[in-house]
C-alpha cells in the first residue's frame, strides 16, 4: 500500500499545539480533582465504620 | 506492505479541507458549553432546597451532591448547545458559543455532554440516593429531549413547559438530602416555573426578529409583541402570591415574606411598564429592565431564604 492511501495529517500551527497542551493540562487537573473528590467522598460515606471490622 | 508509512506533507488546500475535523477548544470553551450562568442559578436554588431539609447535612456529601446537580445541569446545557448549534449560529446572542464559533466540534460536545450526564447521575446516586439521581436523570432528559428537541421547535408554549427543567433543582437538592420531597421544595419549583415565562419573553420581545429568522416559534413571533406583553403581565401578577407562598404555606419566615412581597410588586410594576410602552427605544429599555430585574428577583428571594437558614448557624446565634 502506498503512502497516498493514508489520510493526510494536517500540520499543526504553534498556536494549535499551545492550545492542545493547555487543554491536556486542564484535563489532567480535572482528573486529579476527580480522584481527590472520590477519595474524600468515600471516606465521608464510610465515616467511623472504616475501622469497625473484626480482625 | 508497510503500515508505518511516513506522514504525507499536506498541501495548503488539504490542510484547509482537514482542519474543520480538528478542534482545539480550550478548557474555557468546554466550560462555556456548560452554560455557567444557568449553572449558577441551579447551584443557588438547589443549595436552598438542600438547606431547607430537616436535620444535619454532612458538608462533604452536601457539597458533592450540589456539584453533581450542577454538573448534570451543565451537561444538559451542553447537549442543548450540541443540538441547537445550527440555530445558535443564526442569532447574535448565541453565535459566539463554542460550536458555532468553531472552537469545539459537535461530536466533541455530544461526547462531553453525554459523559457528564451519565457521570453526574451515577455520582449523585452513589453519594446521595437513587431517587435524587433518577430525578436528575429525568431533568436532563426533560431539558434535552422534551424541551430542546421537541417543544422549542414546535410550540409557542415551549419555555412555559420547558421551564420545568430549570425549576426542578430545589426539589432535587431537597431530595438528595432526604430521599423525598416536601411542600416547600415544591413551592420553589412552582416559583421558578411561573418566573420563567416573563423572564424569557422579556428577552424574546427584543430578539423576536432573530428567533423568527431561526424558525423558533417564540411567543412574540407567533402571537405578536402585544399579546406577549399581556402574557408577561399576567405571569408577573401571578408571581406575587406564588413568591409569597413558601412563607404563607410552608417553612419560610417573615424576612423572606417581606422580600418576596417587595420584589414581586417591583417585578409586576416593571411588567406593567412594559405593557404600556410598546414602541421604540422606551419599549426596548422596558424589556431589558424587566429581564435584568427578573434575575435579581430570583436571586433575591432564594438569597432571603438562604439568609434565614444560615443565620441560626452563625457563631453569635449559638450564644443565645
Amino acid at each position: 500500500m502506498s503512502a497516498e492511501h493514508y489520510p493526510e495529517i494536517p500540520q499543526l500551527t504553534a498556536e494549535e499545539i499551545k492550545r492542545r497542551n493547555a487543554r491536556s493540562r486542564a484535563l489532567g487537573l480535572f482528573l486529579g480533582a476527580l480522584v481527590i473528590l472520590f477519595f474524600v467522598v468515600t471516606i465521608a460515606k464510610l465515616g467511623g465504620n472504616v475501622l469497625n471490622r473484626p480482625l | 506492505m508497510t503500515l508505518a508509512a511516513e506522514p504525507v506533507a499536506p498541501s495548503s488546500s488539504a490542510l484547509d479541507a482537514e482542519r474543520p475535523t480538528i478542534a482545539f477548544g480550550t478548557a474555557r470553551d468546554y466550560y462555556e458549553l456548560l452554560k455557567p450562568r444557568v449553572m449558577q442559578l441551579v447551584i443557588f436554588t438547589a443549595l436552598v432546597g438542600m438547606l431547607t431539609a430537616p436535620g444535619p447535612i454532612n458538608p462533604i456529601i452536601g457539597f458533592a451532591s450540589l456539584l453533581a446537580i450542577a454538573v448534570g445541569a451543565g451537561a444538559s446545557g451542553c447537549l442543548n448547545m450540541w443540538y441547537d448549534a445550527g440555530i445558535d449560529a443564526l442569532m447574535t446572542r448565541t453565535s459566539k458559543r463554542p460550536i458555532p464559533a468553531g472552537s469545539i466540534q459537535p461530536g466533541e460536545a455530544l461526547a462531553f455532554g453525554m459523559t457528564l450526564s451519565i457521570g453526574s447521575v451515577l455520582f449523585l446516586g452513589l453519594i446521595a440516593n437513587w431517587y435524587a439521581a433518577a430525578f436528575l436523570a429525568f431533568t436532563i432528559f426533560f431539558y434535552v429531549v422534551i424541551y430542546t428537541m421537541w417543544l422549542k421547535h414546535w410550540t409557542a408554549q415551549n419555555i412555559v413547559i420547558g421551564g420545568a427543567a430549570g425549576a426542578f433543582p430545589p426539589m432535587i437538592g431537597y431530595m438528595a438530602i432526604t430521599g423525598s420531597f416536601n411542600l416547600e421544595s415544591f413551592l420553589y419549583f412552582l416559583l421558578i416555573f411561573v418566573w420563567t415565562p416573563p423572564h424569557f419573553w422579556a428577552l424574546a420581545l427584543v430578539k423576536s426578529h432573530e428567533y423568527a429568522r431561526a424558525g423558533v416559534p417564540m411567543l412574540p413571533v407567533v402571537a405578536g409583541p402585544d399579546a406577549t406583553r399581556a402574557q408577561i403581565l399576567w405571569y408577573a401578577l401571578a408571581l406575587i402570591p406564588v413568591g409569597m407562598a413558601p412563607a404563607l404555606l410552608s417553612g419560610a419566615g417573615y424576612f423572606y415574606l417581606v422580600v418576596a412581597t417587595v420584589f414581586g410588586l417591583v417585578l409586576a410594576a416593571l411588567a406593567y411598564d412594559l405593557y404600556r410602552k410598546r414602541e421604540g427605544d422606551a419599549a426596548r429599555k422596558a424589556a431589558f429592565r424587566l429581564f435584568g430585574t427578573s434575575i435579581l428577583y430570583l436571586f433575591g428571594l432564594f438569597g432571603a431564604r438562604l439568609v434565614e437558614q444560615l443565620l441560626p448557624l452563625l457563631p453569635w446565634s449559638l450564644l443565645k
